[in-house]
């Protein structure tokens, strides 16, 4: 039975499809008259740069340019070493076309400056390029021999971001209050979930320890993260850190609240990758430990590879919850890109346009998240995973734990 | 891909682990007391608002205010730059627990004095002098033909969370049995955005910050503030408790400032004033309070010019007032109750002796 | 007996370990406590509880208790923890109504009605939460007209004074009778309904698909419909897998409850900050918080595995 002839199968599914086509239409039609019609999208093009990064100073910007210019090489090349010679499957070409029609729409609507319009179609040029020529040449030598120190090329790229973001070594100190936007919101993201990866396989790894102690405590603590809801977590690392820290020596709010979103992370985190341990049999441990392998090699050769690649979409998911958790940053008035959007909103030049700015960050959370599940699934397909995992959509993030 | 995997996890946890190490640093320890501490730090941290016109607010990525000009003086005082200020925004719901943290320095946020907020019993905070003394007011929207509180029986009144003025909006109705629904919310932001959207008949905040806010709003004529003042609102800038040096560094800059005033000292004439004071043995007073002769800096632990430092970073009080919320500034504020004692108003600085 | 070297042995090597980790535990543990200690002392701020005998002095917006402004801050976190309880259990069975339709019908063999249903649920989930509940609340609901001009559908009534249920009549240009909901709450109810329910349709989804084809082919072959099918033969199997999963999509529920606070709902999390603000008592607060929201998850929880037990003996 073809799809058309499915929605007219019996006269019950005649009225149906009729009254969800009308319910469909109308509502389509109800949000295309708001959105060219009464919508004001004057408040998003204003603000555009706002909403991307917050009060980053202006003279400094140049700097932001130059780190999405290297993250954007840096994706290119993951992109075609993941890839290989050829292959241009069928997400690569709607992540082509998704990102070749939003550079080539957006900017014009934004009512972006020449040379910004320009740079962005550049950027999306040099992603393109290197896409391409990773993949063209993957087996060549020179490139597998920078393959082979593609995560070192990463985390200095990631440390020299922070580093053109904060400043400081002979660039001005741009400091962390004035830090706001969606690069904000990536930023913290980033790294939380950096710091949170090991602490959790370190947790998940002490839950399944066969010494009680740690076993206990790892329990104890993820339980106890898992029970809470975010916010009352992120109260407790902006109003009694500074009492459990000697006098004066809190931090600033911000890494206070990254290293709350950490601990956070982590236990969710843990949680993903015990269930990949479970997935690992028992037999491979024994089998490493008749080998003669100590625990820490076991755990670091056998153990954890496996355990991993299993857990990977539980992970992916993990990630997506933290993106959205960013958002409740903005509850403790740190300008995330939704506490951006809510102080650009608090001016009464804006005022009532909440539709308009809060539909285009739904769009953007939207995209990303998307983007995430995309990745990662391509990512699963690389590592081969069997056939019947791969086909489980990892884009499955738990509901928000607030 | 397993060797990938390998050489990727190490890199990653370095590169998870390495922000950490810039974490921690910046900040000194408490100890000898927190003057001290902010001396060797080189910079004072001050909280503020940072969203309210004429007290504080970023205009042009400057922060400016009455209340940023006490930190600036204190700053000025300090190290004779008022610049040498680190600003931290913060809700009404965060500032006593940054205070009495550690966090900041010294508070600057349009507070209440209060007996609950001073007394060890309570907040356990220390107070600094008056700067600007306030009283609660109800705004409403003009059309809606309201003209006292009586006209807002059964109606939502919009309030922002964590103030002194949720508490005396509940005894004022209550006293006078009017019945109401308060909306709160966070922030300013937020409780003036509900008003604005009509989701309240009302909104009540300080006198000062209700006209602060109405010059932004779209049509500041459709708004109209009810004759009540609904409470004695005594502003200024507060410190943690048990720590008197920092407490009286602060309190007498402020009353530097005031102090000027009543001797007609400006920031520009300063510099004849400090000039006749050198020539002038016979002008005791004015050398002490400019520090010509006498050792008050010294007593206070702060410099000995160090009056003549903050007038020239701030100007007197008069000059401060009219320049942030005054007739120089868009808000407009008459001085009412903030006039000098000698024109009948309540600022007044005990004797610089 | 002595051949293997400390390192090598695994009984005293493990319990080494867990000296190490106990002994950095306690030492951290001891270290923050002594400094909550001394800076509590040094702000002149005590542990102690008795404060939330005294009177808190603020109102709150909607209350289901007797509280006004001259009783205790206990009784104010009292009708706060009762606000979240509304929401939670009106919401919990408002979005379980909604999961479950959403879950059976993205199945339907309609595929306009199950494109709907999938689309629904992949919109939702890839927006955060916060965000949908302030373009409920701000975009949505404070943009509706005031009393006079009120959006009246059959046996609702929508105003910016609020969601009317049942007939209402406008006197003097304001609304009355119904029952009527907060803007607050019914922003609240609905981002979290919306939100949760995409959760619990596809909890639902993966319940059904789990029960094996057979069982709808043997059902079929035994000429039942459909809907029969669906309510006697594959519900009860898939139940099994849905209860666990809607245990953890519940409390997830109760503890996204607490974004109240950014859309003045007044719930235990926006009464606590007040309490907080009016206090200064950060630590005893955040304890209340922690064990309320702890006893509210175990609370449900229990319930579930109770549910999960009662479906389990069935099937026997």
């Amino acid at each position: 039975m073809g799809p058309w002839r499915a929605l007219v199968a019996t006269p019950a599914d005649t009225a149906l499809t009729a009254v969800l086509a009308l319910l469909l239409g109308w509502a389509g039609w109800g949000i295309f008259g708001w959105a060219f019609g009464r919508a004001q999208w004057l408040v998003v093009r204003a603000n555009a740069a706002t909403l991307m990064v917050g009060r980053y100073p202006e003279p400094q910007q140049w700097r932001l340019w130059l780190l999405l210019g290297m993250l954007v090489s840096l994706a290119g090349v993951s992109w075609g070493l993941l890839r290989g010679r050829g292959a241009w499957p069928r997400n690569d070409r709607l992540a082509v076309a998704g990102l070749g029609g939003a550079t080539l729409v957006l900017p014009p609507l934004l009512a972006l400056g020449a040379v910004n319009q320009l740079r962005l179609l550049l950027l999306f040029a040099l992603l393109l390029l290197l896409r391409w020529a990773l993949a063209r040449w993957s087996g060549h030598p020179a490139v597998l021999r920078f393959a082979s120190a593609w995560g070192a090329v990463w985390a200095v790229a990631y440390l020299g971001g922070l580093w053109l973001i904060a400043g400081g070594l002979g660039l001005p100190t741009v400091r962390p209050a004035d830090w706001g936007g969606w690069m904000f919101t990536l930023l913290i993201t980033s790294l939380t979930l950096l710091l949170a990866l090991p602490l959790g396989v370190l947790l998940a790894l002490g839950r399944r320890s066969e010494l009680p102690l740690l076993r206990w405590l790892s329990v104890a603590y993820i339980e106890l993260i898992r029970g809470a809801p975010l916010i009352t977590l992120l109260f407790l690392g902006q109003n009694l850190v500074g009492f459990l820290v000697p006098g004066g020596l809190a931090p600033d709010r911000v890494w206070r609240a990254a290293a709350v979103l950490t601990g956070f992370a982590a236990a969710y985190l843990a949680e993903a990758v015990r269930g990949g341990l479970t997935a690992v049999p028992r037999g491979q441990m024994e089998a490493a430990r008749s080998l003669g392998l100590s625990s820490a090699l076991t755990i670091r050769h056998v153990l954890l590879p496996q355990a991993l690649r299993v857990a990977l979409p539980a992970m992916v998911g993990q990630c997506i919850a933290l993106l959205q958790d960013t958002t409740l940053l903005s509850i403790i008035g740190l300008f995330d890109l939704l506490g951006t959007a809510r102080s650009v909103l608090a001016n009464p030049d804006w005022l009532g346009r909440y539709a308009e700015v809060y539909l285009v960050l739904a769009v953007l959370y939207w995209c990303s998240c998307a983007a995430l599940s995309m990745g990662s699934r391509a990512l699963e397909q690389r590592l081969s995973i069997s056939r019947d995992r791969a086909t489980v959509p990892p884009s499955t993030p738990s509901p928000t734990a607030a | 891909m397993r060797r990938l995997i390998q050489r990727l996890l190490p890199a990653v946890a370095a590169a998870a682990l390495l922000p950490l190490a810039g974490c921690g640093g910046g900040d000194t320890g408490i100890g000898a007391g927190r003057l001290a501490a902010i001396k060797a730090r080189g910079q004072l941290i001050c909280g503020v608002d940072g969203k309210l016109p004429g007290f504080s607010y970023q205009d042009q990525g400057n922060y400016v205010g009455i209340d940023v000009d006490v930190c600036r003086a204190l700053a000025a005082a300090l190290f004779n730059d008022p610049n040498k200020v680190e600003f931290r925004e913060l809700t009404s719901s965060e500032r006593f627990t940054a205070l009495a943290s550690g966090e900041i320095d010294v508070l600057s946020r349009n507070t209440t004095y209060t007996l609950s907020r001073d007394a060890s019993g309570g907040n356990g905070l220390d107070f600094g002098p008056t700067i600007y003394f306030d009283g609660q007011g109800v705004m409403v929207p003009r059309a809606s033909g309201i003209t006292s509180l009586k006209g807002l029986a059964g109606k939502t009144i919009c309030v922002e969370n964590g103030t002194t003025t949720e508490l005396n909006l509940a005894d004022r109705f209550r006293e006078q049995a009017i019945p109401y629904t308060p909306v709160k919310y966070q922030t300013g932001d937020q409780t003036y955005g509900a008003y604005l959207q009509g989701r309240c008949a009302a909104v009540t905040s300080d006198r000062s910050q209700l006209a602060a806010k109405k010059t932004s709003f779209p049509d500041p004529e459709a708004h109209v503030l009810l004759p009540e003042v609904l409470s004695k609102e005594p502003l200024g800038p507060v410190t943690v408790n048990n720590d008197s040096a920092l407490a009286d560094a602060l309190r007498w800059v402020v009353f530097a400032t005031m102090q000027a005033e009543e001797s007609g000292i400006t920031s520009a004439n300063l510099k004849e004033k400090l000039a006749f004071a050198r020539a002038n043995p016979n002008q005791a007073d004015l050398r002490r309070f400019l520090g010509v002769e006498g050792e008050f800096g010294k007593q206070l632990g702060l410099p000995a010019d160090f009056v003549p430092r903050v007038l020239t970073a701030v100007g007197n009080y008069g000059e401060m007032f009219e320049r942030n919320v005054g007739q120089q500034s868009k808000l407009k504020l008459d001085r009412g109750l903030n006039r000098s004692y000698r024109q009948g108003g309540l600022i007044y600085s005990p004797p610089f002796r | 007996m002595s051949a293997l070297p400390w390192w090598r042995d695994r009984r005293r090597l493990g319990w080494l370990i867990q000296l190490a980790v106990g002994l950095v535990v306690l030492l951290a543990i001891a270290l923050l406590l002594g400094n909550l200690e001394r800076n509590l002392t040094r702000a002149g701020l005590r542990l102690s509880f008795t404060w939330l005998n005294d009177p808190a002095g603020f109102d709150i917006a909607e209350t289901l208790l007797p509280y006004t402004a001259q009783s205790s801050y206990a009784m104010g976190l009292l009708a706060g923890f009762v606000n979240t309880l509304r929401v939670v259990v009106v919401g919990l069975v408002l979005a379980t109504v909604l999961g479950v339709a959403s879950g059976a019908a993205s199945l339907s063999r309609n595929p306009l009605l199950a494109g709907v249903m999938r689309t629904y649920v992949e919109v939702v989930r890839n927006v955060p939460l916060l965000l949908q509940l302030v373009f409920w609340y701000f975009a949505v609901f404070l943009a509706l007209p005031a009393a006079a001009e009120a959006l009246r559908l059959p046996g609702l009534t929508l105003a910016k004074s609020g969601v009317f249920l049942g007939p209402v009549s406008l006197v003097n240009g304001e609304l009355s009778g119904g029952w009527r909901l907060s803007l607050e709450l019914a922003a609240l109810l609905t981002g979290l309904v919306v939100y949760s329910g995409a959760f619990i349709a596809e909890v639902v989804r993966g319940g059904i698909i789990s029960v094996p084809r057979g069982q709808w082919e043997a059902a079929a072959s035994l000429g039942l419909k459909p809907t029969t099918t669906l309510r006697e033969v594959v519900l009860p199997q898939a139940l099994r897998v849905i209860v666990p999963g809607l245990n953890s999509q519940y409390i997830s529920l109760a503890k996204n409850s607490s974004l109240a606070v950014a859309i003045g709902y007044p719930d235990l999390y926006a009464v606590a900050e007040t309490t907080l603000n009016q206090t200064g008592r950060g630590i005893e607060v955040f304890l209340i918080l922690l064990t309320v929201y702890l006893g509210l998850d175990l609370g449900i929880s229990l319930l579930m595995n109770r549910l999960a037990h009662l479906v389990r003996i069935r099937e026997r």
